[in-house]
């Protein structure tokens, strides 16, 4: 009797070790644990925030299921929350242990640790966004001219400020960084474009995504008399708190954050093809990493109201003609690749100390898009300066 | 009327509980047998909460299981996440035998992380020091920064009989905006808010150092601060069971009258425990910062480890060498419970580990009989 226990058990435990050490990625009902796919093109992503954040990390998310619907023999995985630092750098490694392929990491702060990672496994393909690093063999970087979109959505929020007759907008950006500093001085050009007597507040919050203190920030722009709301964060918290105070906000990243009445309108990635190209081009074995940065003519840039099938939104109705005219006009221009980011930083260009940082005539170059004059990479004219209209200081 | 004819339902009602407080100590294997118990209902009730959000409880465990000490890398992954917790636990611990509540490891991990960070970035000692001297003096500039934290509440309670507990959780916030204040302000990294990394010969010794001469090493990042956490273990058991000071901690937590009638001078000890889980703590911080993060940098340290280490603390019973394997136990429940996606529910199963055994603390206390109404006298 007791024999027939033991054996039956051993018995169980053979073919439990079996089913569990069969490859394949692991279901676990709902849960879904990175695993590679044998004989597939394995792609994962690290992701900052939840992968249905509303936002950032929600746009790469679906940009990675575009990928697996339209990239031949691919298997993809995920994992989120994945804080900066040292726990990323661990993330890296583990899943460059399990074999994956291709790794995306999607917050700036991923850059050293992916770097690391990347020297220790030459055979996968590493892809860092927003940073400023490539090794030029398999770790590069991938980034992409949403200041165009910022402009746009600047002029729609100069013109509405105007319109209500309060001329002030509020920017909430995250880290001192090129990336916020150029977005804020594009939203800053677009808005003194159609409202030369705007000015614009920023609040620094120093993360990336956090939904609690992007709430508060908002409420703090706000109650210090800004109309509309612009957000370089993750989460469409702004948009929620211009609806509480009838005012307007402007989401980020990804094009289903504009959902309530008072989001004016939201400059959105669509990184789906973007991404189903670099996964084609590292799966043919052709991809160079370096810095790839691309324009709008590549689609995988938008405007929340101005792309094929949008409608306006309800603060945009009442704006005049003209203005809603001169943005589809520049809309359909950068969409063909006729005006791109550096039409945006062309000259003359002001700051807000009563310099001219770019003479007419002049355009900045892509290193003076994202770099400090500190980082010794040579840049002109960086990208250490506030545009005219911004009523803050840089940080120190 | 027969027994047998009464309905099954009114001979339950008819049952009931009794609670007395144990006067004998129960066997030597009960308290592990209850621990065990605990853990094991814990994993059950967290094996509902996966079921219920739609998973599968016993292919998620499997995979914890796996996932954290299925191979080598993953097994050297678990430890480096381990070795905070080792020395937080420690901390706990030592505070917790004298029942002194320090709930201020995180603090004290933090200011740890600031004095062997100090050493590197003001610069104490030059970039090009040697290791050798470099790391026993981040280790002493780590001890000091805890203790010094740990002092603070210590002090209070003594002379001032502030409760300990809001004290030391209070010095925790003011911890984080310490450093914050340094890397805003003064070591900010290209408007970071993290310090530029430490120079190499400030890193503690890693496995995947010797890569070169041993190449199954490579990418294994355990670290000299396990080693040091072990070293940390011992020396506190010793400390607690072998000397002098540790019986005068260990009376006072038991018993604070008779320890006083006793002549055991209470003030200097409290003051000198907290010192000492605030030096443990402390070194946690020095050995994360310089074996892993490698710079100063608030969200990697600041992550709950000291928070963490009061779980370790009370599922090791509070025993210098059980906070090891504890600990290693909760360095795979995080590392793999990151894996699982999406992620959260696994942060829950800690809580509920946690919340089983104080309450099985509750048997070992108390007896439970089960009586029948009208038999009690």
């Amino acid at each position: 009797m007791r024999t027939k226990i033991l054996w039956q058990t051993v018995a169980v435990l053979l073919i439990a070790t079996m089913v569990l050490s069969a490859c394949g990625p692991e279901k676990v009902g709902n849960f879904e644990i990175p695993a590679v796919v044998k004989g597939k093109f394995n792609v994962a992503m690290v992701l900052i925030g939840p992968h249905d954040d509303g936002g950032w990390s929600q746009a790469h998310y679906e940009g990675l299921e575009y990928v697996a619907q339209n990239v031949e023999e691919t298997h993809v995985a995920y994992i989120e929350n994945v804080p900066e630092g040292a726990d990323s750098e661990q993330i890296f490694r583990a899943l460059s242990r399990k074999g994956f392929d291709l790794i995306l990491g999607t917050s700036y702060g991923y850059m050293d640790p992916m770097e690391t990672v990347a020297n220790e496994f030459p055979d996968i393909m590493y892809i860092h966004l927003t940073g400023i690093k490539s090794n030029g063999k398999n770790f590069g970087n991938l980034m992409g001219a949403m200041e165009n979109m910022k402009y746009l959505a600047g002029m729609i929020a100069g013109a509405r400020a105007k319109l209500d007759g309060n001329p002030k907008l509020g920017y909430m950006a995250t880290f001192p960084i090129p990336e916020e500093i150029r977005l804020g001085n594009a939203i800053a050009l677009g808005m003194r474009k159609t409202c030369p007597e705007c000015t614009m507040d920023v609040r620094w919050i120093n993360t990336w995504h956090d939904p609690i203190i992007e709430k508060d920030a908002a409420a703090s722009l706000f109650d210090a008399g800004a109309q509309v709301v612009f957000t370089g964060a993750d989460t469409p918290a702004v948009a929620d708190v211009a609806q509480e105070k009838g005012k307007w906000g402007v989401t980020y990243d990804w094009y289903g954050s504009c959902r309530v009445e008072r989001c004016l309108t939201a400059p959105y990635w669509n990184w789906g093809p973007v991404y189903a190209k670099i996964a084609e081009a590292v799966k043919a074995g052709t991809y160079t990493p370096g810095w790839d940065y691309f324009d709008a003519d590549t689609g995988a840039l938008g405007l929340y109201g101005f792309m094929e099938g949008q409608e306006l939104t309800t603060g945009m109705k009442d704006l005049p003609p003209e203005v809603i005219q001169e943005v589809r006009d520049l809309m359909a221009k950068t969409l063909k690749g006729e005006w791109t980011r550096f039409d945006v930083f062309s000259g003359p260009i002001n700051d807000n100390q009563g310099n001219v940082v770019v003479p007419e005539g002049e355009k900045l170059a892509q290193v003076d898009l994202d770099a400090f004059p500190e980082f010794g990479l040579g840049c002109t004219y960086c990208m250490k300066w506030w545009a005219e209209g911004i009523t803050a200081e840089l940080p120190e | 009327m027969s027994e047998t004819t009464v309905p099954l339902a009114s001979r339950l009602r008819s049952l009931t509980l009794r609670v007395e407080p144990r006067l004998k100590d129960p066997p030597r294997w009960y308290p592990l047998a209850v621990t065990v118990g605990a853990i094991v209902f814990a994993l059950f009730l967290g094996g509902i909460l996966i079921a219920l959000s739609g998973g599968d409880p016993l292919r998620s465990y499997i995979h914890i299981a796996r996932a954290s000490l299925g191979s080598l890398g993953v097994f050297s992954d678990t430890l480096v996440k381990a070795t905070p917790l080792i020395m937080a636990g420690l901390a706990c611990s030592v505070a917790f035998r004298m029942k002194l509540w320090n709930i201020g490891a995180e603090g004290q991990f933090i200011m740890g992380a600031f004095g062997a960070s100090a050493v590197v970035l003001t610069p104490i000692i030059p970039a090009e020091t040697p290791s050798w001297i470099f790391i026993p003096a981040m280790i002493l500039a780590g001890i000091l920064g805890g203790a010094l934290w740990g002092f603070i509440p210590g002090f209070l309670k003594a002379r001032l009989n502030v409760n300990e507990i809001i004290s030391s959780l209070m010095l925790n916030y003011i911890a984080v905006a310490w450093i914050n204040f340094w890397i805003f302000a003064v070591w900010t990294e290209g408007g970071f808010q993290m310090s530029p990394a430490f120079p190499k010969n400030a890193w503690l010794p890693r496995l995947t150092d010797l890569a070169a001469e041993i190449p199954i090493l490579s990418g294994l990042t355990t670290h000299l601060g396990l080693i040091l956490g072990i070293l940390a273990a011992i020396v506190a058991w010793f400390i607690l069971y072998r000397s002098r000071w540790g019986y005068e901690i260990r009376l006072i937590g038991d018993n604070p009258q008779a320890a006083r009638y006793a002549g055991l001078n209470i003030t200097r000890n409290t003051v000198l425990v907290m010192m000492l889980s605030g030096a443990l703590a402390g070194l946690g911080g020095m050995s994360e910062v310089t074996g892993v993060v490698h710079r100063l940098q608030t969200s990697p340290l600041a992550a709950g480890y000291g928070f963490t280490g009061i779980i370790v603390a009370w599922l090791a019973k509070l025993n210098p060498y059980l906070v090891v394997p504890v600990s290693i136990f909760f360095g795979a429940l995080i590392l793999a419970g990151r894996e699982i996606q999406p992620s959260g529910i696994p942060k829950m199963i800690q809580g509920i580990i946690l919340v089983s055994l104080i309450a099985s603390d509750f048997l070992i206390r108390y007896r439970v009989h089960i009586v029948r109404r009208g038999q009690e006298a």
